[in-house]
Parts: C-alpha cells; sequence; structure tokens
C-alpha cells in the first residue's frame, strides 16, 4: 500500500483546508480543499502572499493584533473566527486552529457559514436584549421622577427636604412617592407606597398623585383628602392597593401646626428636643374597602423641631435576617435632628443604605418638614 | 486599590537602575513584551503592567467615561509613575501605546527622559492627504471581527480569567489563555484606538524620541512611520527588517538592540 500516497491524499482532501506558513504568514503549502473553498489558484498563493493577506480588512486588524501575538505566545490559537475573501468576491466566514511547528505555522480552516451565521443572529439577539434592557431602565427612572417633585418649593417658615432611592439597581420602577403642594389654607406634605413595582404599579402611583392634588383642592381635610384618593383607586378597579400620609401644614411665627392622617401608612416621626414620638391614628390601607377609618390628628410643630415622614423601606430594610428597624430609625433621626431638614433625610437614607450594602431591597421614601425658617 | 493591584504592575531588575516602562497596545497585555525586557533587568528598573480593562488588570476599576480617550490610558501611565515615583523614566510604547506614550509624556514631560515608539499611528483611518491606511468601514469590520471572537470569554471563564483562579482545572481549559479581556471593553477600546487622531499631539513632543519601523506592517505602514518621524521634532526613525506589526514578538533581538543603541 502507498502509505506517503495516502496522506498525501488526505492532505490535499481532508474536509478542512490546510495552511502551511513561515513565521511572517508567508504561504508555503495550501491543499487543495482550501483552493475549492475560496477559489484562489495554489500557484498564485504560495510563496507570494501572507495569509493575513487574504483576510477581509477588519480582520487582517484581529490577525495581527491578537492571532498573531498568541501563536508567538502560546504555540497555539483555536476557534479563531475570520473571514477570507474568495477570489471571485464575496467571503467565506471560516474558523481558524493553528499551531506553531519549528518555524512553520500550521493552519486548519473549517468553513463555517452557517455556524457564524448562526452567531451572528445571537449575538444581534443578545444586543437588541441589552438595548432593551436599558430602554426599560431609562423608561422606569423617567418615570419614577415623575413621582416626586423636581425640587421641593421653597416655603416661608418652614424647611422642607425630601430623599428617595430606588431599589436595586433601580431597572423597575417603585411604588414610593411623595409630593409637597400649595393648598388653600398652608402647605401639603403627601408621602405613600403602592404595592408591588413596575408597570401596573406606577398606573397607582399616578392616579394618587393627582388624586391628591385634585382633592386638596377644596380645602379639605387630610382624612377627607384620603378617602377621595380610596374612592379613586377602587373606581379605577386597579388591584393594587397603597398606603399614605396625607398631612396639612398651617405656618405662623410661633412654628407650623401639622394635622394629618394615615391610610395604612407607618406613622410620621415627630422629633423634639425631648425626644421622639410618633404622630397619628393607624389607619386603613387605601383601595381595598369602601368606607376607610381615617383619622384626623394635629400637633404643633415648634421652631427647631422637625417631622419626618417616610416610606416602609426604611425601616423593613432588611440585612440577612436582621431588620433595620424603628429602633435604628430613631437613633438615626436623633442623631441628625440639629441638622437641617435635608442633612436629616440625607442621614437616615444613608444609614438605611449603608445597613443593606448600598444595594436597596425596597425602594425608600423620606420627607422631613422643619419648623422655623432654613 | 493601589494603581500598582489595579494596573498589575511588575517591577523587576536592578531598584536603582534608570526605569524602563513597557507598555503593550490593543489587543494583548504585558506579555507581549515577555521576550524583551528581561534584557534590561541587569542595568535598568524594568516595569510591566496592563491597562484597565486589559489582562490582569482590576477590572472592575474600568469606567467607560476615563477610558473613553487616549487620554485614560495616558493617565494609567502617569498614575504608575506617581506611585512608584519613577523620574527620568524611558517610556517603550508599543502600537497605540506609542501614542499614549507621547500623550503621557507631553502631560508631564519632567518624568520621562525618552519615549521609544514601535510602530506608532497618530490616525489610523484617511483623510485628506493623509494615508492613514484604513478606512471608517474597516474599523467597522475589525468590531465585528472581535464581536465574532468573543466565544472564549463566557460568563463561567471570566473569573479564571480575571486571575481568581482558585479552580485552576478550568484555567487548563482556556483555548486561548493570553490576550483575552471582557469582550466590551475590548470593543470599546477599540474603538478608541483606531478612531482617535492624535497627529497634533506629535509636534508638541519634547522628549527625545526613537521610533521602530517594521517592514509589511498592515497596522502602521511604513509612510505612517515616516510622517510621525516628520512631526516629532528631532525624533529617530530606525526601519527594522523584522516584518509585521509585532516585532517585540517576532524579533525580539532586533527590538532589544534597537533600543539599546537609543539609550
Amino acid at each position: 500500500m502507498d502509505v506517503t500516497g495516502e496522506f498525501e491524499e488526505l492532505f490535499e482532501d481532508a474536509p478542512c483546508g490546510f495552511l502551511v506558513t513561515g513565521p511572517d504568514g508567508t504561504l508555503r503549502r495550501v491543499n487543495r480543499t482550501f483552493v475549492e473553498l475560496t477559489g484562489h489558484r495554489a500557484e498564485d498563493l504560495v510563496g507570494r502572499v501572507r495569509v493575513q493577506e487574504l483576510l477581509v480588512v477588519g480582520d487582517r486588524i484581529f490577525y495581527e493584533t491578537h492571532f498573531a501575538p498568541l501563536l508567538a505566545l502560546q504555540s497555539s490559537a483555536r476557534e479563531i473566527a475570520v473571514d477570507f475573501r474568495r477570489a471571485a468576491g464575496g467571503r467565506l466566514p471560516v474558523l481558524l486552529n493553528a499551531v506553531v511547528k519549528g518555524e512553520e505555522v500550521w493552519i486548519c480552516v473549517f468553513a463555517a457559514t452557517d455556524r457564524r451565521g448562526y452567531e451572528r443572529e445571537l449575538l444581534r439577539a443578545r444586543q437588541q436584549a441589552e438595548q432593551a434592557r436599558r430602554e426599560a431602565h431609562e423608561l422606569a427612572r423617567v418615570l419614577q421622577t415623575s413621582f416626586i417633585p423636581p425640587a421641593m418649593p421653597a416655603i416661608a417658615g418652614i424647611d422642607v427636604a425630601g430623599v428617595y432611592r430606588p431599589a436595586g439597581r433601580g431597572e423597575e420602577v417603585g411604588g414610593d412617592f411623595y409630593d409637597v403642594y400649595e393648598t388653600a389654607g398652608g402647605w401639603a406634605v403627601v408621602l405613600g407606597d403602592v404595592e408591588g413595582k413596575g408597570a401596573q404599579a406606577a398606573v397607582v402611583t399616578s392616579l394618587a398623585r393627582y388624586s391628591l392634588r385634585a382633592a386638596s383642592a377644596h380645602g379639605s381635610t387630610p382624612s377627607a383628602v384620603l378617602s377621595a384618593l380610596n374612592q379613586a383607586v377602587i373606581d379605577r378597579g386597579s388591584e393594587r392597593f397603597l398606603t399614605a400620609v396625607h398631612a396639612q401644614l398651617t405656618i405662623s411665627p410661633g412654628g407650623c401646626r401639622v394635622t394629618l392622617a394615615l391610610g395604612g401608612h407607618p406613622p410620621p416621626v415627630h422629633l423634639t428636643p425631648s425626644g421622639s414620638r410618633r404622630l397619628g391614628v393607624p389607619g386603613t390601607l387605601l383601595g381595598i374597602l369602601p368606607a376607610p377609618h381615617l383619622v384626623d390628628v394635629t400637633v404643633d410643630v415648634r421652631p427647631g423641631e422637625a417631622v419626618v415622614f417616610y416610606t416602609d423601606g426604611v425601616t423593613d430594610a432588611q440585612r440577612g435576617r436582621e431588620f433595620f428597624g424603628e429602633r435604628r430609625m430613631e437613633r438615626a433621626l436623633l442623631a441628625a435632628r440639629d441638622e437641617d431638614a435635608a442633612g436629616i433625610a440625607e442621614r437616615l437614607v444613608g444609614e438605611v443604605s449603608a445597613f443593606q450594602s448600598d444595594v436597596l431591597a425596597d425602594d425608600v421614601a423620606v420627607v422631613v418638614v422643619k419648623a422655623g425658617a432654613r | 486599590m493601589t494603581v500598582t493591584v489595579r494596573n498589575h504592575v511588575n517591577v523587576s531588575g536592578r531598584p536603582d537602575g534608570r526605569p524602563v516602562m513597557f507598555a503593550h497596545g490593543f489587543g494583548c497585555d504585558q506579555n507581549m513584551w515577555r521576550l524583551v525586557a528581561p534584557a534590561f533587568e541587569d542595568d535598568h528598573r524594568v516595569v510591566l503592567f496592563d491597562y484597565v480593562g486589559m489582562g490582569r488588570s482590576d477590572l472592575s476599576a474600568y469606567s467607560p467615561e476615563r477610558y473613553s480617550t487616549l487620554d485614560g490610558y495616558a493617565q494609567d501611565v502617569l498614575d504608575i509613575c506617581h506611585e512608584l515615583d519613577l523620574t527620568d523614566v524611558v517610556l517603550v510604547g508599543h502600537s497605540v501605546s506609542a501614542l499614549i506614550g507621547v500623550l503621557a509624556a507631553n502631560a508631564e514631560p519632567e518624568r520621562f527622559g525618552k519615549l521609544v515608539l514601535v510602530g506608532p499611528s497618530p490616525r489610523y483611518i484617511d483623510d485628506d492627504g493623509y494615508t492613514g491606511g484604513f478606512s471608517a468601514q474597516d474599523i467597522e469590520e475589525l468590531l465585528e471581527s472581535l464581536d465574532s471572537n468573543y466565544l472564549g470569554w463566557s460568563s463561567e471563564m471570566a473569573p479564571v480569567i480575571m486571575g481568581n483562579a482558585d479552580r485552576p482545572a478550568l484555567g487548563e481549559e482556556l483555548t486561548n489563555s493570553f490576550c483575552r479581556t471582557d469582550p466590551q471593553i475590548a470593543r470599546r477600546f477599540a474603538q478608541v484606538t483606531f478612531l482617535s487622531d492624535n497627529r497634533a499631539d506629535l509636534a508638541r513632543c519634547g522628549t527625545p524620541t526613537l521610533i521602530l519601523q517594521c517592514a509589511d506592517d498592515v497596522i502602521a505602514p511604513e509612510p505612517v512611520g515616516r510622517y510621525v518621524h516628520a512631526a516629532i521634532p528631532g525624533s529617530r526613525l530606525v526601519m527594522m527588517r523584522a516584518t509585521g506589526h509585532c516585532p517585540n514578538l517576532s524579533a525580539p533581538e532586533e527590538t532589544i538592540a534597537a533600543i539599546r543603541s537609543f539609550l
């Protein structure tokens, strides 16, 4: 049997292209399969052309910056995806495996048109998915900014500040919101938390903000305003419920009179020189029962004292099995009570954030009203 | 984190020797200098490093803003000089690092004694009356090529590649264990590299400069090397016998001799 002849035939007609090049890439031998795949003639290639010159230009740069260094550093390279230029025009997508043998480089050329085409589709799908994710993220961010005022109004006689932090990396629209606006008898502060996240929650949050403003316009009590919101959410037929606190502020030189009602919302904290206390009477969640239990409570806030409104993202913040809780909140607030409204709000949110290693499990919203000019 | 850790800086050679800093180009990491750098250890302090985003640098230190221009990369060079308190530095920059070196030397000329530019190109894309060798279309094609060759970088392999390889068995399975990084970062580095235009920075270079120009270099062809030589005042140009874009790998002896004769 003619072994040499048989191996010669295997080299020439193997189901992949074979190339032998010198150290600079000059072709020394090419097999018949490669010639058939690319349409180039062997005599035009051998001794005349370097393998990188047969590649499309982008791949030529890749060859020089990646493939050649790889070969020099590890004496082999595998699964390198490039396109050869065909003699008749057009491209031949291939995968290259190569080894360095002495001063030669041996290269296998696997035609991979279908596989490379499929990979390109996968890549496109991934790029589209990433684009969609970025757009969703941006949508969430923009929508979220509509749930809080772009800036707090300057109000004579009180200092007011708000801080909002989204959960996680802010990929989803959260349900927390707050608002501060002028009413017939003074100013209103509202802060709330719609159950859940995402588009459905955003609909209710949006509804809540304009319903509250509309209801306050009639000079109603906080409990009446929250009742109107309750009815609006029920009428909307949403399956979401929410909690909210609504406070009516009347400002005078001697401080600020606050009347507030709680719709299933955690009671705000009143910071006084002697300590802290909770304000309000617990009320019903909003958006469920047609006749919620809501109670107005009035308290005087003297200059230097503050009222802190917050959502349960503060107290329910979790680290392992441990909650941030009311006692940590109280300590943080008492430590910050001499600061201005923004200082108090930032301090509390900062501690909640640090408690969860800066990745919040739930949104956090805090509004601080401090009596006396800033 | 120190800059030394961030940029995976390796210092060898004589601690009291003149510092020679080798800067790798686009596509690989400090391994590009493994055949050249040891030759300087007897009489120099040899500094090797990876740019943030490449090799075994700390990928978490990568910021798309900072590295959106070559100045961000030049800042890596300067940060290392500051941390190691290097002066009279000989900066040997390959490929895009040649221009990064020029930017670093222009920013803090008092730090640098000499520049060696291996295969420099201040502008890869052809322009009015200027031949860089490529069209914008070619660079687009390169980005596609990079996209097609991300396969070695999967989420499973990333930790191994990034150097926290407590599973050595995985390391052995790596197909191409050098010159790999996060494909997103590689793509951005390619864009910064090939779309930059630093021609105007050459004339401002007051550091004594040696240019090493290879034969048949498709990335930085000879006319580009001559352009750089003409633009940097008082620079010296050496035409090498080595072919291709990476004489530091393909012709280390010739590269070493050329650098030595300049020092």
